[in-house]
This record gives structure tokens, C-alpha cells and sequence, in this order.
């Protein structure tokens, strides 16, 4: 506001700065801080990082948490499962987005306003409701199975809940969304020209597509696979209700760490590392917005 | 990009595609009318689930738990965000602003487990300097203030990029104060982004169960609390009623929303 004057600002710009610092920031300096500290029985669960001693000030910080998640192979399993999880399902939420973001992008009118609310409504419905949705489907005795065994296909029903598939499963699906839609973004910006006029010079359509379409839609491919890769790394819901013995993600060991184990310290150690794995992404994932929000 | 000819591949992508995305949605809600008590064998259409999911008390506490924490955190979001969103999108530069831009832009995609387990160790550390806030409804508030807030920011900010400014200056040229200006032009300009922000917010909150869960103490319990501790234990007819009950609900919310904003929009027209 030009004409709202420099306390105006200051109230516009301050205000949810220093809510965001406060409940956003700060906390992150928090967990580093008992990152470093130890765990201990007590309210709350951790040593204090600088004590009061006799002799002045003494600080007390240690890189055991850390060296725990070095040397404990269970840790360094669970990051890579989570970042192959996620890597796996980024692609194929590309691969199966790309054609429903292109056919949306090439409806018309009124067809195409439907289908991109229908895109945005799973954002607006529960996503713990459509996760949970798949255990029905999946079960030994789920919707899936008696449907291939009624068709013949089968006779003893499948394994389909609680494994990496299912995890693989329910991840495409929950993030699907977020790949659509900066997609369609992109595609709706494609000039058809562009398009046209590499078929009029002769180019086959899969020719157009590497040549042209692709290239131009990068922004939007960046875009939706940072929006997928980052949240899925850090996964809980998914992992916990359709994922099985085998299945290590990072988020889920976050949780048993916090909630079972009750060793803040340690938690905080991996939520630590967990930020450090992110950061890069995460600040691609700013530079890109920022960028679709100029173009 | 218009299409030039909808063809059969259209068409098959497009059922294939919303098919996978509905599909498990649309099933739950007809198995949410399933008399069986076991969830995946069809014996007749009842409302039985229905009735019995009244009669759960613990469910219907946690509902009001979750209404309760989802209108203070939606309406606390509704505040932030529309001040940030203002921010980013009127003032080019000011000190800190890619910080702000990243506090803003990180909520949304940042894993909830951070997110919860980063604020539970602030409050805790609160508690013990200055003795509050004490875990509860309070600090679940406070969370989902927070990331709602970031996700308000975002759409105000893209409609402000769209709201002609040449108004504004019209206003304050014949002599409106900037606060008048601000409340009779700005604000009703950017009404669609606040109604579908206040209502994002609202369903996000009422949705999260990690963050929750991390910042809640033994005196509340959200709605996706009390479904996520009974769904571990496996599918349940009663939950399916909830969600179904749930998916109504949002829809409704989201259509009520178009309509208003519909109508707010033939007005304008008109007037």
C-alpha cells in the first residue's frame, strides 16, 4: 500500500515476521540446539546445553546423537528408503500426471474448469481419509482382491497392503495432485503455435514433444517434482497405515524415536539431518515459484 | 493449449486419471452404507454405521476439539497471512525479505514431522522459562495458525497480482484515506482469495494429525487424532461413515464458497 505510510508497513511487513520468526524459525534453532544435547529421565527429557556451575557457566554439547545416526546403520537405511521412495514416486507421478495434465490443458471451456476442480479438490479433502481409503482396497480380503479373484485372474489373494508397494502406491496417489497441477500450469501457457509450426516443418508428433513441448514445460516439471519429492522424503502417515515390516522411512522413524523410544535428543538429531537433506531442494523449490510467479 | 481434436486418447486419459484419483474415494462412501460389519463384504444398503458413529463419544468430543482449534487457527490464519501476502506482493524490498519469502514458502512443502516435532520443542522450552503455554488446544492453535497462514499468504498474493492498483489510486486521488481505501476497495478486491484462504486453512487444520499430535498435551485430542488411533488398528465401518460424513462437509464448504463468490462477483457486475 503506497499511500499507508511507514507505520502502515510496519504493522503489514512486522506483524507476521515475527510470527513466523517466533513459531517458525526460532523452533529450528531449538532443535539444534538439543540436537546437541543428552537425553536423560526427567521434564523435559534432556540435558540442559549450558549449566550452572560453582565456577561460572558450563556448556555441555555433544555429537553423540549424531555419531549414533552415523554408526547405527538403521538410520542411514531409512534416509536412502526415504529419498528412493520418494524419487520413485516423484517420477511416476510425472509419468502418469504429464498425459493428465496435457488432456486437461487441451479440454475446453466449461470441461476444462470442472476437470481442474476436481484436480484441486483432494487438496480440500482429508488426506489421512484417502490414505486410509487404500486399506480397504488393498487388504487380503480387500475390494482389489475379490474383484481379480472374481475375474479368475487369481485363486489365493495377494499381498498388496503393507509392503513397499503399497507404500509406492499410496505415496503417487496422495501427491498426484501436486504434480497436476504446476504441470497444467505450464502446458496452458504452451503458445499451440509453437506446436503447429513444428508440424507444418515436418516434425513427427513425438519429434514436437521432445523438441518443443518438453523443453517449454520445464518450469512446471521442476516445480511439481519438488512439490512431490519434498513432503514425500518426509513421509509419516503413508509409511505408517499402508507400509510393513520392511518398509524404512525416515518420518516414521522420527515418530517411533519421539513417541516410543521418548528420546528427544535423538529425534531432534535426525529432524536436524532430515532439514540439512531438504535445504537444497527446498531452495530450488523457492527459486522456481518465485519464478513462475514473475512469468 | 486448445486442443485441436479430442480424440480417444483424450478420453482415456482423463477416465483413467480421475478414475485412479476417485475411485478409492467413491468406494469408501458406498461402503460407508454397508451393513456388514466387516468393512469389505457388501450385505445390503444401512445407515447403521451412521447411527452408531453418534453414539461414539469419543469421536463426537474430538469433532468439537477440532472445530474449535480449525475456526480460532483459520481465522488467526486469515489475519497473518493476508498481512504477509500484502507484503510479498506491494513491498519490493524491505530488510529480510528473502527470509520472509522462505519462512513463508517452507510450511508448505516442509515434512509435518519437522514441522510438529521444531514447535513442540519450542513450547516445551517456553514452558519451562516463563510457564505457558501449557500443551493443549492453545498450542495446537498456534501450529495450525502458523502453516495456515503461509498457505493464505500464497493466495492473496496471487490475486493481489491480478487486482488493478489503478483503483486504489483513484480512490486516493479524490481524497480517500488510505485506511478507507484499504477496507472499501483493497479488501473486497481480494474477497475471493480471504473466503477460499479462511476456509484452506480451515480444512487444513481440521485434516492435520502429525502436528497435532506432536504439540497436543493429555488434554486434547483432535478429530484425526481419535480416527488415526482407531485405523491403526485397521478399516472400520464407522470411520468410513465419518469420512463420509467429513468429504460432505468440505464439499458443501467448497460450494457454498463458488456460490458467494459467484454472486459477489454478478454484483460487482452489476453495480
Amino acid at each position: 500500500m503506497t499511500g499507508l505510510g511507514r507505520i502502515g508497513r510496519l504493522i503489514f511487513i512486522g506483524v507476521p515476521f515475527l510470527w513466523l520468526a517466533v513459531f517458525f524459525l526460532l523452533p529450528f534453532l531449538i532443535v539444534v540446539k538439543i540436537s546437541l544435547a543428552e537425553s536423560t529421565i526427567g521434564i523435559p527429557p534432556y540435558t540442559p546445553l549450558v549449566a550452572h556451575q560453582v565456577s561460572g557457566l558450563e556448556l555441555h554439547a555433544t555429537l553423540a546423537n549424531f555419531g549414533l545416526i552415523a554408526k547405527d546403520d538403521l538410520y542411514l537405511r531409512a534416509y536412502l528408503g526415504s529419498l528412493g521412495n520418494a524419487a520413485l514416486a516423484t517420477a511416476l507421478c510425472l509419468l502418469i500426471g504429464y498425459p493428465i495434465a496435457y488432456a486437461i490443458a487441451r479440454s475446453q471451456g466449461s470441461v476444462r474448469q470442472i476437470l481442474l476442480f476436481l484436480i484441486i479438490l483432494p487438496f480440500w479433502t482429508s488426506f489421512l481419509i484417502r490414505v486410509y481409503a487404500w486399506m480397504a482396497i488393498l487388504e487380503p480380503q480387500g475390494l482389489l482382491n475379490q474383484f481379480l479373484i472374481a475375474l479368475g485372474l487369481i485363486s489365493t489373494p495377494l499381498p498388496l497392503l503393507n509392503n513397499q508397494f503399497s507404500v509406492e502406491l499410496g505415496l503417487v496417489y496422495s501427491y498426484l495432485p501436486f504434480m497436476i497441477l504446476p504441470l497444467y500450469g505450464s502446458l496452458s501457457r504452451l503458445d499451440p503455435n509453437l506446436v503447429e509450426a513444428a508440424g507444418d516443418l515436418g516434425a513427427r508428433p513425438s519429434q514436437t514433444f521432445l523438441g518443443v513441448v518438453l523443453p517449454l514445460t520445464m518450469p512446471g516439471i521442476a516445480a511439481g517434482s519438488l512439490l512431490v519429492l519434498i513432503p514425500a522424503i518426509g513421509e509419516f502417515v503413508i509409511p505408517e497405515l499402508l507400509g510393513g515390516p520392511d518398509t524404512l522411512m525416515i518420518g516414521k522413524v522420527l515418530w517411533d524415536e519421539f513417541f516410543n523410544n521418548r528420546d528427544w535428543p535423538v529425534a531432534a538429531a535426525v529432524a536436524v539431518v532430515l532439514v540439512a537433506l531438504l535445504a537444497v531442494p527446498l531452495l530450488a523449490a523457492q527459486r522456481f515459484l518465485e519464478r513462475e510467479r514473475a512469468a | 493449449m486448445p486442443g485441436r481434436r479430442a480424440g480417444w486418447s483424450w478420453l482415456l486419459t482423463l477416465t483413467l486419471g480421475f478414475g485412479f484419483l476417485y475411485a478409492p474415494i467413491v468406494l469408501l462412501v458406498v461402503y460407508s452404507f454397508n451393513a456388514s460389519r466387516l468393512v469389505t463384504v457388501w450385505a445390503g444398503l444401512s445407515p447403521r454405521w451412521y447411527g452408531a458413529l453418534f453414539h461414539n463419544e469419543a469421536f463426537g468430543a474430538a469433532a468439537l476439539t477440532s472445530l474449535e482449534v480449525a475456526t480460532m487457527a483459520a481465522s488467526l490464519s486469515l489475519v497473518f497471512g493476508t498481512l504477509a501476502g500484502f507484503s510479498m506482493a506491494r513491498f519490493a524490498r524491505f530488510p529480510g525479505r528473502p527470509l520472509f519469502g522462505f519462512a513463508l514458502l517452507a510450511p508448505l512443502v516442509l515434512p509435518e514431522v519437522i514441522l510438529g516435532l521444531s514447535l513442540l520443542l519450542l513450547f516445551v522450552a517456553c514452558q519451562s522459562w516463563v510457564g505457558w503455554p501449557s500443551r493443549g488446544m492453545l498450542t495446537i492453535i498456534i501450529a495450525h495458525a502458523t502453516f495456515g497462514a503461509c498457505f493464505v499468504s500464497v493466495l492473496v498474493r496471487a490475486q493481489l497480482a491480478g487486482f488493478d492498483r489503478a483503483l486504489e489510486e483513484a480512490a486516493l486521488d479524490l481524497g480517500a484515506r488510505p485506511l478507507t481505501v484499504l477496507t472499501r476497495i483493497t479488501l473486497p478486491g481480494i474477497s475471493p482469495a480471504l473466503v477460499s484462504g479462511w476456509l484452506l486453512a480451515f480444512t487444513l487444520s481440521l485434516d492435520d494429525l502429525v502436528i497435532a499430535s506432536f504439540v497436543t498435551g493429555p488434554s486434547a485430542t483432535t478429530l484425526p487424532m481419535a480416527v488415526f488411533s482407531s485405523v491403526r488398528l485397521g478399516v472400520s465401518p464407522e470411520v468410513n461413515a465419518l469420512a463420509t460424513l467429513f468429504l460432505a462437509l468440505v464439499i458443501a464448504l467448497v460450494a457454498l464458497a463458488g456460490w458467494l463468490m459467484a454472486r459477489a462477483e454478478r454484483r460487482r457486475q452489476t453495480a
